[in-house]
């Protein structure tokens, strides 16, 4: 859509049910954060812009600086949950099958064994302290894959240029409070029953080709 | 064998269901009894044979701050004092309005109690993930170095509405807090979902116990006073340590450090 001109966001469709990654992550859980808090990020993000635009408008370069953090924010909790819906399906259409493509065979030789990256994500999700998310991430330049966390809705970009979300896993406590309360690490080692390979690896050969 | 002083879980001043219905049994259950708990089990875990292991759990927090290089028992060092402050922030038939000298530096300093209102309801909203609003007695000192430290002039004293991320309180910039309220969803997930708007409504008109941050404002302005003689009587001392020989000095100062301490 165009506000005055200017390119505005909307919310993305889910790629599945609200109710489709059932008993992982619970039909209430994804239709708050998609409908909720996806959609207050995108609301955000375009009033951000917008404000900018005029900002740009009238060279107001104390609005421009001021916008930067509303816009890191709520464009970067529009980035990240763009790409969370794409990395999960269910189980029945394919959801937590692992990779055999090239992808599989570059977590063999890069973590050991899919099982230890696991481990690695689970520890860093676990131990983030407050919002933020964690990464499988590619250096597109080093060709080299690794875990990286980030703070509140950071997206991964800010972690390094050359590094491209191969998936993130949202562990704000709105993504799984509602059903695993305080007990983060079940959220995350049920999660994997989820996650989209076959999409988490068209990007990865996408991006290492 | 070494005695270790083991930090106990403290319970809120009330019971769980008693600010039923505007924060739920439910809540206090998982956020007291699960996330409060976790934080505790978890400091004890990290400083068990350390040096920080009887210490005051300001103290604890200051230490592991470590001027913003923050150490890891920090985190749930701080959330445990945040978390008991805000129990203690709240009771059941809370709200309404301050009264007395705290009414009157609210209407000081933010012009009106709806403007504090204003800010302290903004601050908490505008907190980008997961954090902490507060209300704070600021009086500070500088604490630099070999500088002179500049005693606080009265308007340097005022109440001051801060937000803070995660598990940081104003305690590390040498505030004392007032009154808090918890901005991690886990605070108000369970009853409120997305609308923290209506949580910080609700907590403001319902909750709050301006008792307890009147009581507070005491003790700050009491402690705020108590600063400052301390500070009169270094200089003087420092003085008349000046007038001195430098073993006289260094004996005057060693002796009002270990007195600072006690």
């Amino acid at each position: 859509g165009h506000v005055r001109g200017l390119q505005s966001f909307s919310l993305p469709e889910l790629p599945y049910d609200y109710g489709a990654l059932e008993p992982v992550i619970s039909g209430e859980i994804m239709q708050l954060h998609h409908q909720k808090h996806h959609q207050t990020y995108i609301t955000n993000y375009n009033k951000a812009l917008e404000q900018l635009h005029q900002a740009l408008a009238k060279a107001d370069s104390p609005s421009i600086v001021q916008l930067q953090s509303a816009i890191k924010f709520n464009g970067g909790g529009h980035i990240n949950h763009s790409i969370f819906w794409k990395n999960l399906a269910p189980i029945k259409e394919g959801g937590g099958e692992p990779s055999k493509a090239s992808l599989g065979w570059a977590i063999d030789t890069q973590f050991g064994s899919l099982e230890t990256l696991i481990q690695r994500v689970n520890a860093e999700g676990a131990a983030l302290q407050g919002s933020g998310w964690v990464w499988l991430a590619l250096d597109k330049e080093l060709k080299k894959l690794s875990v990286q966390t980030t703070a509140n809705q950071d997206p991964l970009v800010t972690k390094g240029s050359a590094l491209v979300p191969l998936f993130g896993i949202d562990v704000w406590e709105h993504a799984y409070y509602l059903q695993y309360k305080n007990v983060k690490a079940d959220y995350l080692k049920n999660i994997w029953k989820v996650i989209n390979w076959k999409y988490v690896s068209e990007v990865y050969e996408k991006e290492n080709p | 064998s070494t005695i270790t002083a083991k930090l106990e879980l403290k319970p809120p001043p009330y019971p769980l269901n008693a600010l039923e219905p505007h924060m739920s049994q439910e809540t206090l259950e998982y956020h007291w009894g699960k996330h409060h708990r976790g934080y505790v089990d978890n400091l004890n875990k990290q400083i068990i044979g350390t040096e920080l292991d009887e210490m005051p759990l300001e103290d604890i927090i200051i230490t592991t701050y470590n001027k913003g290089d923050i150490l890891p028992p920090f985190n749930n060092a701080a959330q445990i004092w945040n978390h008991d402050f805000f129990w203690e922030s709240m009771k059941p038939g809370g709200g309404g309005k301050p009264f007395g000298e705290l009414l009157q530096l609210i209407e000081r300093d933010f012009g009106s109690f709806e403007k504090f209102v204003e800010e302290f309801r903004s601050a908490a909203s505008t907190q980008f993930g997961s954090g902490w609003a507060w209300l704070a007695y600021k009086a500070n000192r500088l604490d630099v170095g070999n500088a002179e430290n500049p005693r606080p002039s009265d308007e340097d004293k005022k109440l001051v509405v801060v937000k803070s991320p995660n598990a940081i309180n104003p305690l590390v910039w040498d505030y004392s807090p007032l009154l808090t309220i918890d901005v991690w969803e886990h605070a108000y997930y369970l009853d409120f979902q997305i609308r923290r708007p209506d949580y910080i409504s609700i907590f403001m008109e319902k909750l709050v116990s301006w008792e307890a941050v009147s009581s507070r404002l005491e003790i700050a302005k009491a402690r705020a006073t108590e600063r400052e003689e301390e500070e009169k009587r270094k200089k003087e001392e420092k003085e008349v340590g000046n007038s001195d020989n430098q073993a006289v000095e260094m004996f005057v100062d060693s002796k009002s450090d270990d007195s600072e301490t006690e």
